[in-house]
Parts: C-alpha cells; structure tokens; sequence
C-alpha cells in the first residue's frame, strides 16, 4: 500500500524524492485515461474540489478543473474578481465559509507568497498550491520533471538551464527544489536584476549570459516575462530582453545534442522564445507540458483523497 | 494446529489447469474469433499472457491480449488514505462487440471482477464478457461467478489464499495459510 503523508501539497521545498516520484509514477498511470473515449473513472465520486483563483489563470485552473472532472469530482471554479472578494472579505473568511459547506479538497492560487500554508493551517479540508506569488507552484514543476523523464529517460544527472525572470518565477524556484532534489545540474540565466542575489545557495550556478548557460544543456526552460509583476524597470524595453534573452536557433547549437526547450506558458513569441523554435517539434516540448499537466494533477487529487486515516 | 503455509497446487498442477481452460475457451467460443484476453492486474498479467501464447499455438493466430489495472473503479478507494500502487492500463484495442475473456489469479468477494467490468465497459461494449481465474476461494459478496475456474479451494475467510507466479515471485505455487 502507498501513501502520501501529508493533508497538503504546498510546495516541493518540503517534499521527499519518495513522495515526488510516487506522484510522478501515479501520474504515468493516469496519462492512459485521457486517450480514452470515455475520459472519466469513478474514483473520486462524490468528491467536491473548489479552485479558488485570486490571480488570472487559464491554463492551471482549466487544467485542475480537467483533471477533477476526469476523476468525477464535482469541480467548483471561483475567482475573486467575480466572488465576495470584491466585497472585501478576507482570504480566511472566504475560506472558512467554504469549509461550512464540506468540500474536500481547496485548490488556492494567491499572489501573496505563503497563503496556502496560512489556509492549510485554518482549515481541514487538503490545500494544493496552485501558485503562491513569487514562491512555489508544485503542480507546474511537478509536470516539468515528468515531461524531462519522459523525453530524456531521466532526471538525475542532467543539466537543466532556466532562463529569464527568476527573480518573480515561482515555477523557477519549485523546479530548482524539485529538480536539484532529483539530482539533475541546474544553472540559471537572467538579467542581473531579475536574479536573486542569494540564488546560489539553492544550489545552483548563475549566469547573466544565456549563452554560457545553456552550453552543453539537456534541457532548457524559458521562462515568462511577468509583465504584471513588472512594477519597477528591470529592463530597458521587451526589444532589448528579446535581443539578450530570446530563445532563437542559433542557440539550440550550443546546448547538448536533442535538447528539448519548455515553457511554462503562456508564451509571450519572439520576447522569450522565437516562434520557430516555440513551434518547431523537434525540440519544443511545450504541448507535451501541457498534456502532462492534468495527469499530474489528476495524481495530486487522487494521492490527497481520502484523507490520513 | 500447523500454522505452516500449505502448498495445494505446484507448477505442474498450474500448467495443466491454464491448458485445460485454454481448450475449455476454444471449445465454448467454437475457435477464437471475435476473442480478445484482459488480464487484471497483477497475477492476472501473467496468466492471460500464458493464456495467449497457448491459444495462439492452438489455433495457429495471435489472440490480442490487454491489462487492466482496477484501482480507479474500486468501491473502497475514497474511504481510505492508503492506496494500492497505481499501475498503467493498456488496452490496444477497440472493445465494441468483441467477446471479452477476463483473467485474475483468485476469484474472492467478487469485488475486483465487478470493479473490472465496469471498466470494461467503459472502454466500449463488449459483445460478452467471460471471466477465467485460477482459483475459485469462495465467499462472494456479489452475484459474480466464473465461466472458467483451475480450481476450486474451500477456504475460511481469515486464511490468504496467494498464487505465486514465476514471472514476479519466482515459482510457480498456490499456496494457502493461516492470515494475521
């Protein structure tokens, strides 16, 4: 018998290897069932999951959403700008009503770092981070690491370069926890003023040159430039991050032989990416991320169910 | 008493059973057309590939053979914390009108068969559905019975029946002792 020990999915800082490859390989398994005609197993019937969204996503809330209604959870979506938010009630006091009506599980994406372990405290139900401001986003990494298993075979042992906005990325810092604990090299490339000062001693190597960093990679993940995020000038203009930062062909020269490019999405073309290389299936692997992503998070809701009984 | 795990059927004694069901198969379904083998995770694996390779000798064909994994359709599954390790189902073909023969090793409450055949059906309409086990251990807590059975083993319901495989534990037995 298998088990996650724990009520919540907060972040991969505080997971073990154990636990990031049983969600992994449960993942692996749930794949199968959205190639089904009928894309829907009876596991999770009864089961009420809320995505509750303080921040605009597409891709993450409709992919939690996916992932639930395929396990036959009833899936309930709120955003603030449409709930009593707008009214000026508080994070914990939306939460505890939703916890007056018994859900199961709370999937919570807020832009202040923190909020999913402050609502896992107050409330029962099971909390999955789905972004917590610049801080964690466990489901995106943990989609990540299976498309680099899949492609490449394996995690441990290769180099892993991340490129961009570090300073803001949650995703950046929840695939540098995930994947240095897996044992694969992470280097980090970006403008000196979106790198952390202290980022090398999560325990990776920075570079301010692209170039540098992605010599000899297996994998390269370009990141998104935030322009919500972007209240002081880190850069000049897009065009001059485009010139320094965009991932074109001549780059895919220097990295290792079949490297594949990732992007968490949504891609803003030719400021991060070049779209040749965006659209090119040799090498992007962007999609696979995507396809990946409701497996994962069919995993994540399944591993939680069910309680610690 | 003798507390020791008692051994009720060898490796001989499985390879006759899994040649007699194989020709039982071939004799009820007049040949193998139509016919398609889904062994449930994990004992049943192993014995619908063995399954396969003799009703394809027999019949001189390949008879195309799929694995289920149950564990999404299981009725305990959201009580309980702890889960069975989840493995891939692979089905690779169409189910529509096909006559579906489900293996497993023992054939207990019944509860796994039902949770099969609702997979089964989820994956098309089969034009039947057939179930052969190995091991027939009695105590069902649903109206399933077996259209093929290796043996049947009268057991009480506090000992544990294990069919122990080549393929994952290394010899071939049925072996049945007291349970904890």
């Amino acid at each position: 018998m298998i088990k996650l020990g724990k009520k919540d999915i907060l972040g991969i800082q505080e997971m073990t290897t154990d636990e990031i490859s049983l969600i992994l390989e449960t993942a692996e398994s749930f794949l199968e069932i959205s190639t089904r005609e009928i894309k829907k197993v009876p596991t999770l019937r009864g089961k009420s999951v809320i995505n509750l969204f303080y921040e605009a996503s597409t891709r993450t809330r409709t992919s939690f959403e996916i992932a639930g209604k395929r396990l036959s959870a009833d899936t309930i979506n709120i955003s603030a700008s449409t709930s009593s938010v707008v009214k000026g009630e508080t994070l914990l006091d939306t939460a505890r009503t939703l916890e007056a009506m018994n859900p199961d599980i709370i999937v919570l994406r807020h832009s202040a770092a923190g909020a999913p372990h402050l609502l896992a405290r107050m409330v029962r139900q099971s909390i999955i981070n789905a972004g917590d401001g610049a801080h964690e986003h466990p489901s995106q990494a943990l989609l990540d690491m299976m498309t680099i298993k899949e492609k490449k075979g394996r995690i441990a042992g290769l180099k892993v370069a991340i490129v961009g906005d570090i300073l803001h990325s949650r995703v950046a810092r929840s695939n540098i926890y995930g994947l240095t604990k897996m044992g694969a090299r992470v280097v980090v490339a970006g403008p000196a003023t979106m790198m952390p000062r202290d980022i090398e001693r999560m325990g990776v190597r920075a570079y301010t040159i692209i170039e540098e960093a992605i010599a000899d990679a297996d994998v390269v993940m370009m990141l998104r430039i935030q322009m919500e995020r972007q209240k002081q000038n880190v850069f000049p203009s897009l065009r001059e991050y485009a010139q320094h930062y965009c991932l074109s062909r001549r780059h895919m020269k220097l990295t290792g032989p079949d490297a594949i490019v990732m992007h968490p999405g949504p891609i803003n073309r030719g400021v991060e990416i070049s779209p040749d290389i965006a659209d090119d299936p040799a090498c992007s692997v962007i999609l696979d991320q995507v396809n990946k992503g409701v497996a994962v998070r069919m995993a994540m809701l399944y591993l939680l169910s069910g309680g610690n009984e | 008493m003798d507390n020791r795990p008692k051994i009720v059927m060898d490796s001989d004694g499985i390879e006759r059973c899994l040649t007699r069901i194989a020709y039982e198969i071939l004799e009820k379904n007049k040949g193998m057309d139509n016919l398609v083998l889904v062994g449930i995770r994990t004992g049943g694996i192993y014995l619908a590939l063995r399954l396969q390779k003799r009703i394809s000798t027999i019949e001189n064909g390949k008879i195309p053979m799929g694995i289920l994994d149950v564990t999404l359709y299981r009725d305990d599954i959201a009580k309980s914390g702890k889960k069975a390790p989840l493995g891939k189902t692979d089905i690779p073909f169409d189910l529509t009108d096909k006559k579906v023969i489900l293996v497993d090793d023992v054939l207990f409450t019944g509860r796994t068969i039902r949770a099969a055949m609702d997979a089964l059906i989820d994956f098309g309409r089969p034009k039947m559905i057939q179930l052969a086990v190995l091991i027939d251990r009695g105590h069902r807590e649903l109206p399933i019975r077996a259209d093929y059975v290796g043996k049947n083993l009268p057991s009480s319901l506090w000992e544990a029946v294990s069919v122990n495989l080549l393929e994952k534990n290394g010899k071939d037995e049925v072996v049945i002792e007291e349970g904890t």
